[in-house]
């Protein structure tokens, strides 16, 4: 009877290993329930590097300025800030009645220990580069200065003064970024480098960390010292982990969620369907674009042919029935709704698509191809139904144009990262570009010829000068036109193949009130609010 | 017996050891590095990076360092989750992978069993066939089709139970992720039970025990049953172990924080430390499981007997 016994056995732990489990925070009924598509690598706001992280953290932190629901820059930890006259040193005023979650006041120097951490070395912070602006952040990133030497001053406990090497106009944006969060420089003394975990985390925000089970839950709840906790209307909040669209869905149909961080692609009309206007879709700050590998041919010295190509993918046939969210089709690098930026637009954007044609076909034979010898080229993109969908329709495009025939190759997202990166046995590769702040430049400068992003390797004399001249300029107008001008000459040289713009989609319950659609696709949940469903 | 144990367990050093340095040299031979991403970090950031965590030293100092770590027990820091220890990772997901995996297990072992028993005492009748043939449908059906079906079904639709696990409490959250975990074991050991029952059931020495005059329950329950569960009990080792292994779709779908979900996670993002931390625990676990099963066989079988 040994055996049953040992059944039995199985029987009785499984059901005592079912009853003592740990339970997970829920928190109170005001608790706002979102979804976030994969774990953090680290709520630490300086290592940080994922938006998940980002999304996180803007509940959890704030910097010296924040966004409203809309999207405008508005004074958050600093009340209010001067720009000297050349445009070179920022003065902030901190509010009087800053905390942390523990109840200490939150200081200048807190703010300077988090910007010296972000740019030094020891930290290893994948956003040291935010700061380059600042005067000897270059140096002590790359580790020949000392940290104390960084351009960031506090000369009493309200006051922070950031002194730049370059006009960097787009800096407010920065400092609203998780990275330039200040830091609770006691609890990093007592706890050290993990600091930023459940039971330690000090945070400045809205809200503090009351929970995380990596692959399931990170629970917030309120900051009773937050300088505008009278203004936060939602108690607690849950991020619920959901890597799976669909599971995600799921979710939000069973009522588990009050807001969704994406809708499925191939649901997409069934939720739009179904749901009405609790689907919203907004123009997002990211393009999604095809490199061309210029360092090896067939690209290399071949300007026709990189246009030809551009020239003959149909874009609003893209974005009408592949990816058929309402995403736009793309003619420029940086995308509209860039504040203060007017795109730039590829040559033939106002073409039919009969002239279009003509004209690739045109551009093509001058490159030196034909139908007897037609273009043999390679697409790479990571594995996924919508990079598959994209490139099938490229390469059957350029084949019904052109005559091109290509070859698809789906690698481990891993993988193409390590091809790009190498530059070896690249030609045609999908990537994507995702703005960190709302100027034209976290678009223009990654095609700037130092730029490690520059997976293309593009590289111009002309527009490195005129973005150097761009960031030399103190009127915002001229700086603009330098910005503009400097996308003409990019796009003339077709490094890249503009597809489409992304667009942010969420699915957000009757119940949540004070949602603002915006470009970046921040939502603090300190803006919004719940309500009984009319 | 207690011999025998000790050799099994020394025996198992060199297999774990092969298995690290495999496992390290696979994830290492993969292209792309843990912190490569779309946005290509500027070299002296990159620099910074690798050093800090020692990916800038050559690849058999890497691997030396990662052995004397574990020696002391050590698994490394998770390049992916920055402020965890890849043992406190463990330490986390394992307890839902295995709260989860036993359940399925018993439930398996409850309903496979029986069910099996039933249909062979009534072979060749409806009951039979209507047992083996769900057990057909539950092997051919993929976990990662029942189990988005059993959510838009039971958690979706009629709203019984939850629909993922952090939106809920209690024991409702196990239910359908145990049920779909548990369904292609409960099918496999149904046909694995009826045909080693029918097997014994035609032997002598139960022909022997019917005509004394015991009711077929008795022979059943005294005679039959233990020399039928010795195919079961061999299938139960790699049972768990798959059930404890195979049970990443079921924890990415309900959204469990378990073991599973995290070496996926671990292996897509080329988080070494972690992947190779879990390989380790797995391969451990697994050999222990092997181990553990065998003894027991020794116990039930009389015929097994080790020198």
């Amino acid at each position: 009877m040994k055996s049953l016994r040992s059944v039995a056995f199985v029987l009785l732990f499984s059901l005592l290993a079912a009853c003592g489990g740990p339970a997970d925070e829920r928190g109170p009924t005001n608790t706002l329930q979102r979804g976030l598509s994969s774990d953090p690598e680290t709520l630490d706001p300086h290592k940080a590097r994922s938006t998940q992280a980002a999304d996180v953290l803007r509940d959890l932190g704030e910097g010296l300025v924040g966004y409203s629901a809309t999207g405008e820059l508005v004074p958050a930890a600093a009340a209010s800030w001067e720009l000297s006259d050349d445009g070179l040193i920022y003065t902030f005023h901190l509010r009087d009645e800053l905390r942390w979650s523990n109840g200490e006041a939150v200081t200048a120097e807190h703010f300077v220990a988090g910007m010296r951490r972000l740019v030094n070395p020891a930290t290893a912070a994948f956003y040291a580069q935010m700061l380059t602006g600042i005067e000897n952040a270059d140096g002590i990133i790359s580790g020949s200065i000392p940290v104390s030497m960084l351009g960031v001053e506090a000369p009493d406990e309200r006051t922070l003064v950031l002194r730049l090497t370059q006009r960097t106009p787009y800096l407010l944006s920065l400092l609203t970024h998780p990275s330039t969060f200040p830091i609770h420089t006691p609890s990093l003394e007592t706890h050290g480098e993990s600091f930023a975990r459940p039971g330690r985390f000090v945070t400045n925000g809205a809200y503090q960390l009351d929970a995380w089970v990596p692959g399931s839950l990170i629970a917030l709840r309120r900051n009773e010292h937050y300088w505008n906790n009278a203004g936060t209307a939602i108690d607690a909040v849950n991020y619920h982990v959901i890597v799976n669209n669909a599971a995600e869905l799921n979710r939000y149909r069973a009522g588990d969620l009050h807001i969704t961080n994406t809708v499925p692609a191939d649901s997409f009309g069934l939720v739009r369907k179904e749901y009405g206007d609790q689907l919203r879709v907004a123009p997002y700050l990211a393009v999604y674009y095809y490199g061309l590998n210029l360092t090896k041919p067939p690209f290399k010295d071949n300007l026709p042919l990189r246009e030809a190509l551009s020239m003959a993918i149909d874009r609003d046939e893209l974005t009408a029935t592949i990816t058929g969210r309402g995403e736009q089709s793309a003619y420029s690098w940086v995308p509209p709704g860039v504040a203060n930026y007017t795109p730039a637009q590829l040559g033939f954007a106002a073409l039919d698509k009969e002239e279009r044609e003509r004209l690739a076909r045109a551009r093509y034979k001058e490159a030196g191809y034909g139908e007897e010898n037609p273009l043999e080229v390679e697409i790479r993109y990571n594995t996924s139904d919508l990079h598959r969908k994209v490139a099938v329709a490229v390469q059957s495009m350029w084949r019904e144009v052109l005559g091109v025939e290509a070859t698809l190759i789906n690698e481990e997202f891993q993988v193409l990262l390590a091809n790009m990166r190498d530059a070896e046995i690249t030609q045609v590769f999908r990537s994507s570009w995702t703005g960190d702040y709302n100027d034209a430049h976290t678009f223009l400068s990654v095609l700037q010829s130092d730029s490690a992003a520059n997976l293309p390797r593009y590289v111009s004399d002309q527009y490195d000068d005129l973005m150097r001249r761009a960031a030399a300029q103190v009127d915002p107008e001229r700086r603009r036109l330098y910005l503009e001008e400097a996308e003409r000459v990019m796009l003339a040289d077709y490094p890249v193949i503009p597809l489409y713009v992304f667009v942010s989609k969420h699915l957000v319950s009757p119940e949540v009130r004070g949602w603002g659609d915006n470009v970046l696709d921040y939502h603090y949940s300190q803006h919004l609010s719940l309500s009984a469903p009319d | 017996m207690l011999r025998y144990t000790l050799l099994r367990i020394l025996g198992a050093i060199p297999t774990l050891l092969l298995v690290i340095a495999l496992a390290f040299l696979m994830v290492h031979a993969a292209p792309g590095g843990p912190f490569d991403d779309e946005r290509v970090l500027p070299a002296d950031v990159a620099a910074n990076i690798e050093a800090a965590y020692h990916l800038d030293d050559p690849l058999p100092q890497q691997f030396l360092r990662y052995l004397t770590g574990l020696l002391r027990g050590d698994l490394g820091p998770s390049y992916r989750y920055v402020d965890y220890g890849v043992g406190e990772l463990i330490g986390i997901a394992f307890p839902y992978s295995l709260r989860l995996g036993l359940m399925a297990m018993a439930l398996a072992l409850l309903l496979g069993v029986g069910a099996g028993t039933v249909a062979a005492l009534r072979q060749g009748t409806a009951l039979d066939r209507i047992v083996m043939g769900f057990s057909m449908t539950g092997i051919s059906v993929p976990v990662f089709v029942i189990a988005p079906v059993l959510s838009l079904l039971f958690a979706v639709k009629l709203q019984w139970l939850p629909a993922g696990w952090s939106g809920a409490h209690g024991a409702g959250r196990y239910v359908l992720p145990v049920v779909t975990l548990a369904l292609p074991q409960i099918a496999y050991l149904a046909r694995l039970t009826r045909a080693s029952m029918i097997d014994v059931l035609g032997r002598d020495f139960i022909r022997t025990a019917r005509a004394q005059g015991l009711g077929i329950a008795t022979v059943v329950r005294v005679h039959a049953l233990k020399p039928a569960m010795l195919p079961v009990l061999s299938y139960l080792g790699p049972a768990i172990a798959a059930i404890l292994t195979g049970s990443v779709v079921v924890e990415e779908i309900f959204g469990i924080p378990g073991l599973g979900q995290l070496f996926v996670r671990g292996a897509l993002n080329r988080d070494y430390t972690l992947v190779l931390g879990i390989v380790v625990f797995y391969a451990a676990l697994i050999v222990a499981l092997n181990l553990i099963v065998d003894i027991l066989y020794a116990v039930l079988d009389p015929r097994v007997r080790y020198r």
